[in-house]
């Protein structure tokens, strides 16, 4: 490389005043936009930050993020179950699987919520065991009674997270589907069982494809607990700020208050998703692990 | 069944839907050596060799490779469909090479030669490992253990496929047109590779355009058109004075 009698180009690069000129504008209007809100009495801007780190609007976050994490991670589970359950050779499994997504997916999360309130109203008790084998009274299997102070919190997780596997099975889906069939064919000739093949040749693959879209709905799930109010669920970010908001009659410093945590929680996942494509794009990526 | 025989195809037909691609092929290949078919695109080559490791089910006839029939066990004169177990231990013992390699590119070189070892023979990681080692140099690529598919030219990855196949310890070799997706210039060490395969006494079946490689290293050449054998025989002979007036035709395109 030293010897080399190359003369480096020495040009004026090309000048973008356009592009000076339209960030010049926005920054002066996002400028005028802040200071004008900054001023603004309407906001509330005293009671945002006497808020923002209350100790039950904290708790609240706390709430809402559990929601979110523990809903997603039964999703995933239940989702990649009901995307491989669809690809199975076994007709029964793919049934079920078309069946569960064409009610979970078909109808809204929001109504979904309220009929999981409801439950103790439409069931009186759940029972896990072989239907009509008992002795006298005693019953062989499992017996969950339903009550009314069944956990509020759980049956928001039930809601949340078997309408989200319904969206999850359909990502996983296509990421399978966008697996090279002679993929799957070069693990067969291996002698590799369906179950091997889909558990280290295919998943692996399609989760290149999967997780964009998972990012994506982690971040649309952390929103959608804000509809926990149906069941109802009150304990949550949305619900326990416009609680607050009741006691000083200002409802809008309070929902800045819950702005700034969704927020906080979304750019986080952005910053998670953004590390975790780049471990699932080994072998894609153009240069990596390239010696020669 | 002869003993020396490690492929018997007898009669073989298979449909897709309305379309029949083999109309009724028999074929044997001794134990060691070494077949080519041959072909016009369409003539159901490439079908029949996946039917041999039950890739494809076929609709009549019956296929033996060293002794058990393909895709099903005979019990009192009944056919019975193989679980996908003993389908799937029935197919390790049969190596594959496609056309566009089918490495996984999720995996390295080296990782790819081992997968079916660890995964499907259970044998001890490091152990295999070595194992996967002294393939990788058998086909010429151990300084490329740990580099994807992606950064490996077509004839590297189509090594390592065979590689891959190899670390099964396969009876029968299938080679379903391993070079025809590679630049011209990298089919020749393909063809090297398995000419030593052949030399060293394993039985393949290999699906190819390669005339060259067909009168060089096969026992025997099998030329098919519109899913029949048309004819077969030594390879000499069928290439220099083919019998038949399609084999001609189809000789002098492709010579």
């Amino acid at each position: 490389m030293a010897q080399s009698t190359k003369t480096t180009i020495t040009a004026v690069p090309l000048r973008h005043p356009f592009r000076w000129a339209a960030a010049l504008y926005f920054l002066l209007l996002a400028g005028a936009f802040l200071v004008d809100a900054a001023h603004r009495s309407a906001y509330g801007w005293t009671d945002f930050g006497k808020y923002v780190f209350d100790r039950r609007v904290f708790i609240a976050a706390g709430v809402t993020l559990s929601l979110t994490v523990i809903s997603m991670l039964i999703a995933i589970v239940l989702g990649v179950g009901l995307a491989v359950m669809r690809r199975s050779p076994n007709p029964v499994f793919g049934a079920v699987s078309w069946v569960f997504i064409w009610v979970f997916r078909g109808t809204p999360v929001y109504v979904q919520l309220v009929f999981w309130g409801l439950l103790s109203t439409i069931y009186h008790s759940f029972f896990i065991g072989i239907p009509g084998l008992h002795f006298g009274n005693f019953y062989l299997g499992l017996h969950i009674p339903i009550t009314q102070d069944f956990s509020l919190f759980w049956l928001a997780i039930i809601g949340l997270s078997l309408n989200e596997a319904a969206y999850m099975a359909e990502i996983v889906r296509a990421g399978l589907l966008s697996v090279d069939s002679g993929q799957e064919e070069a693990a067969v000739s291996l002698g590799m069982s369906w179950w091997t093949t889909m558990r280290y040749i295919v998943i692996p693959q399609a989760m290149r494809i999967i997780i964009p879209p998972t990012g994506n709905e982690i971040i649309s799930m952390l929103k959608t607990t804000s509809l926990v109010t149906a069941v109802p669920l009150v304990t949550d970010l949305y619900a326990r700020t416009r609680n607050i908001s009741d006691e000083i009659y200002n409802p809008i410093p309070l929902l800045m208050v819950a702005c700034a945590w969704y927020l906080f929680f979304t750019t986080v996942l952005m910053f998670v998703q953004h590390f975790i494509e780049k471990r699932f794009a080994r072998g894609h990526s153009p240069l990596t692990g390239y010696q020669s | 069944m002869n003993d020396t025989l490690m492929v018997e195809a007898l009669d073989i037909h298979k449909s897709f839907g309305s379309h029949e691609v083999l109309k009724g092929i028999s074929l044997e290949v001794k134990r060691g050596e070494v077949t080519c078919l041959v072909g016009p695109s369409g003539s159901g080559k490439s079908t029949f060799l996946r039917c041999i490791n039950h890739l494809e089910k076929i609709n009549a006839g019956r296929i033996s490779v060293d002794g058990s029939i393909i895709g099903y066990r005979e019990h009192r004169g009944k056919l019975y469909e193989l679980k996908p177990s003993e389908a799937a231990a029935q197919r390790v013992g049969i190596g594959m090479v496609f056309q566009r390699f089918n490495l996984f590119p999720h995996l390295t070189a080296l990782e790819n030669v081992i997968s079916g070892m660890v995964k499907v023979q259970k044998v001890d990681r490091s152990e295999a490992q070595q194992q996967g080692k002294d393939l990788m140099e058998r086909v010429g690529l151990s300084d490329k253990l740990n580099h994807y598919p992606s950064h490996l030219s077509g004839g590297q990855q189509q090594r390592v496929a065979i590689a891959r196949s190899l670390a099964m310890k396969p009876k029968l070799m299938l080679f379903d047109e391993p070079t025809s997706a590679l630049d011209p210039e990298l089919v020749g060490e393909v063809l090297d590779v398995m000419k030593g395969l052949a030399q060293s006494g394993m039985t393949m079946i290999v699906v190819t355009h390669e005339m060259g490689f067909a009168r060089e290293v096969a026992d025997s050449i099998v030329f098919m058109d519109g899913g029949i054998v048309i004819e077969s025989g030594d390879p000499a002979e069928v290439l220099s004075n083919p019998t038949h007036e399609r084999t001609r035709s189809f000789l002098s395109k492709v010579i």
